[in-house]
């Protein structure tokens, strides 16, 4: 395997290493989980990559891409599958088990806390406010990720046409989610497929 | 005394936590692009159809989530809490993560497939439009508790321009609109 030394330390930047137990596991996701505030994933890379030394990058884009186009919360996948690479599904349970046990403890305190201050009308506008800026932060990341849809296969017009039909059934008409994902989905896959064929096949 | 009873499921039975569980499992699987893709279908289910929770708590719940470190996936267990307690975290989180993380356990174990084979890169290509859909779907539903509050529209559209245009951390905005909010949304 080729590691990147681009963002090792200095000293032995070829070496690997491996987590050496269920302790150690937990110990590493529930740190890396406890600094990732909006989001786990920037701080999985540092953690893992660069102060670990447990996967070169290489290794870590595959190891994001296999959880991304797997259903289901993209971190909690990607814990589960490196904790069972390395520690059997004992090593799964514990990267799960880090990522999640502590930081659920705290937002459940404040969830009940919220819940005691709710007719508080300073508490209130805080969350009104909070709750604002949580839908902004949703939909600044459809706007960034929108950006990558000039490489897609689909092309431009029909990546509208799914997205705004999408958000239109579900958000809009609020029609439920199981119907248009599989409908919807297995619509893009079929035309990306044959997009797909078809530029393998006009290529040299 | 019931055992649900005494986990303070707020009233709930067994077939509400039965079906709570179910109607996530669904979703897990559902889940294309993470787990904030199906806000929209949970608020559909819990405050539309069910009526276990109003817009507000929703939207606060979500807030709630974001503020505080750890995966996104928690915003799950606090519309768990809201609903049903100690129970209904279960529910909820047991639900949104059983199937997709069996699914994940067992392609990372048996079938690493080639992430270059034409199918996966069709499904993925195929999914993206719809991934960005849901988001802007989801978007929107959080909306609904304070669309008509042309202070909170501007926090919105200020978020959406500030964490596009720059690389600011997610932990400042939430804070700034926590301050707005508090001085000019009551």
């Amino acid at each position: 395997m080729v590691a990147e030394t681009t963002t090792a330390p200095a000293d032995a930047p070829d070496a690997l290493r491996c987590p050496r137990s269920c302790g150690e596991l937990f110990r590493v996701f529930n740190r890396l989980a406890l600094q990732g505030f909006g989001g786990v994933l920037p701080v999985a890379h540092r953690a893992l990559v660069e102060r670990e030394r447990w996967q070169s990058p290489q290794q870590f884009v595959e190891l994001l891409t296999l959880s991304q186009v797997l259903p289901g919360p993209n971190i909690i996948n990607m814990a589960l599958i490196f904790g069972d690479r390395y520690l059997g599904w004992r090593g799964a349970l514990a990267a799960c088990a880090g990522l999640l046990l502590v930081p659920m403890f705290i937002v459940l305190v404040l969830a009940a806390t919220y819940q005691q201050h709710a007719d508080n009308p300073w508490v209130a506008g805080a969350l009104r406010g909070m709750g604002a800026v949580a839908a902004g932060l949703i939909i600044a990341t459809a706007v960034k990720l929108a950006r990558t849809v000039g490489g897609n296969p689909l092309g431009l017009p029909l990546c509208a046409a799914l997205g705004a039909a999408t958000a239109v059934m579900v958000g809009w008409l609020r029609w439920p989610m199981v119907g248009v994902v599989l409908g919807l989905g297995a619509l893009g896959t079929v035309l990306a497929w044959r997009r797909l064929r078809a530029l393998e096949t006009t290529a040299p | 005394m019931s055992i649900a009873a005494l986990l303070g499921t707020h009233g709930l039975g067994w077939d509400d936590l039965l079906a709570l569980w179910l109607h996530f499992s669904v979703l897990s699987l559902l889940a294309v692009g993470g787990a904030i893709t199906t806000a929209p279908d949970m608020q559909r289910y819990l405050v539309g159809e069910q009526g276990w929770m109003d817009d507000a708590q929703f939207t606060a719940g979500v807030a709630i989530a974001q503020a505080a470190p750890g995966p996104n996936i928690l915003f799950v267990a606090v519309m768990g809490w809201h609903v049903a307690g100690v129970a209904g975290v279960l529910a909820t989180m047991l639900g949104i993560m059983g199937p997709s993380s069996l699914l994940a356990f067992a392609v990372g174990r048996y079938g690493r497939r080639r992430a270059d084979s034409i199918g996966l890169r069709a499904f993925t290509a195929g999914l993206t439009p719809l991934t960005l859909g849901l988001l802007l779907s989801t978007g929107w539903v959080l909306t609904a508790p304070t669309r008509h509050q042309p202070m909170a529209v501007a926090l919105v559209l200020g978020t959406v321009a500030l964490s596009v245009a720059s690389r600011i951390s997610p932990m400042w905005l939430i804070a700034a609109g926590a301050v707005v909010g508090a001085l000019a949304l009551r």
